[in-house]
């Protein structure tokens, strides 16, 4: 891994405040982009013992849902625009939500449109399933994604 | 994970050998025997730095190519005893390498790429070296993003290809100039079928009867024909349409389509899912 942090000093944001949520009603195939929301907002970041939730590299507004074709998109917004681990964040969150929600959504998942300098090669490696398949057999990577995926703080 | 199968049946004499080929994650590719009904593992052909995407053999099955995320092509050679030498390693691709594929009838190698290029591999008459001699790319109206597969027509002359770019583009030869001997005859761009998916196009596949097959990652297949009615712009601009859409044909992302090489009108398809399906086209109006 890199020697020193790739962004030593990032802004963070105090958690919000978490509304109890009541018993959905909605028939148990319905998706509340605030189901994902919660699955996802307490991922913490490669470098910094932070969730991407504090650092605003997600909120509630990352994730947009279309129920009919069951389609969902996650945009996230790395802390600088040269982070090397937007791939490795982008990774975290494809597979928190293989894990979470069922297979039959296809999920995107994308940079906040001018929030990386390199927005066009990230976007594209994070949606070829091919490579985000062989990223994960990457055992160092992989461990790296377990270690984001970890939630210590509910 | 395998992902490509490959059959090839060689006529030997009386007897009937029959090899397949199959490409792996783990980086290799795998020669099999048909033998009393199982297939025995004859080869291991090692080589590429990792996943090995797709495996085609040539026409008269002396050549097989194999391609990989390390960016390269390879050509092997077969000889006797069912051993396999490698006779070049076509670097020119600037990323993953998803398909390769011979043409029906001529020792030309076509590959695309990750890079959204397709390119088209032939040997020195001279030499015995492999060169890149034609790309396809932006410039030529080709893909804006990774190009997953292609499929030739029966003629040889007309290929289509696929894309994470959401369309399909028909190109053509005048490959009969090439057989006289006329030298390359370059690939150009004939029409790019757009707006009939919202999704990545991983298979296409053209059959005998010239019914183009699409495999994406909204769980359908697709099939269009060439519009023969009231053209209006002449030969020149050929035009397709939908002849059919099967939504839901899988329950994940349909990965490969491929027509059966014995009867017209059958299909395969296999998807994430785990499923292979074979399916019947009934009537055409």
């Amino acid at each position: 891994m890199t020697i020193g942090l790739i962004n030593a000093n990032p802004i963070v944001h105090a958690k919000k405040e978490r509304i109890a949520r009541t018993e959905d009603l909605h028939c148990d195939d319905a998706v509340d982009p605030l189901d994902i929301y919660d699955s996802v907002r307490d991922i913490r970041d490669p470098e910094h013992p932070y969730s991407l939730e504090q650092l605003s590299v997600l909120s509630e507004e990352s994730v947009t849902v279309d129920e009919k074709r069951g389609r969902i998109l996650i945009t996230f917004t790395p802390t600088i625009q040269h982070c090397s681990m937007a791939t490795v964040i982008g990774l975290c969150l494809r597979v928190k939500l293989m894990n979470s929600f069922p297979p039959h959504f296809k999920v995107d998942i994308k940079v906040s449109p001018g929030s990386h300098a390199n927005e066009e090669s990230v976007n594209k490696q994070l949606n070829d399933k091919e490579r985000v398949a062989a990223a994960l057999e990457n055992p160092n990577l992989r461990q790296l994604v377990d270690e984001c995926l970890q939630s210590n703080d509910l | 994970m395998n992902r490509t199968l490959e059959l090839l049946g060689l006529l030997r004499g009386r007897r009937v050998r029959k090899l397949l080929a199959t490409v792996s994650f783990d980086a290799t590719a795998a020669i099999w025997k048909h033998a009393g009904g199982d297939f025995d593992c004859v080869s291991t052909l090692e080589g590429h730095e990792n996943e090995v995407k797709s495996v085609s053999w040539n026409a008269s099955g002396s050549l097989l190519a194999t391609c990989s995320r390390d960016k390269s092509v390879w050509i092997w050679e077969v000889l006797p005893g069912n051993e396999f030498e490698c006779v070049s390693v076509l670097q020119g691709h600037t990323q993953d390498v998803k398909m390769v594929q011979w043409h029906p009838f001529l020792d030309i190698l076509f590959s695309c790429s990750y890079d959204n290029t397709v390119k088209v591999w032939a040997e020195d008459i001279d030499s015995d070296d492999w060169h890149c001699v034609q790309t396809l790319g932006e410039s030529n109206n080709g893909h804006s993003s990774t190009v997953w597969a292609l499929s030739f027509n029966s003629a040889g002359d007309e290929m289509v290809t696929c894309s994470d770019d959401l369309t399909l583009k028909v190109w053509k030869s005048e490959i009969q100039k090439q057989q006289v001997g006329d030298g390359y005859a370059p690939w150009k761009h004939l029409c790019t079928l757009t707006g009939y998916h919202d999704r990545t196009i991983f298979s296409v596949h053209w059959s005998r009867d010239g019914i183009i097959a699409s495999g994406a990652a909204d769980d359908a297949i697709r099939l269009f024909v060439e519009n023969k009615d009231g053209q209006v712009d002449g030969p020149s601009s050929p035009s397709y349409k939908l002849l059919l859409k099967k939504e839901k044909a899988h329950d994940m992302d349909v990965n490969s389509v491929q027509w059966s090489s014995k009867e017209t009108r059958l299909l395969a398809s296999a998807s994430d899912d785990g499923a292979i399906k074979i399916w019947k086209l009934e009537s055409i109006s």
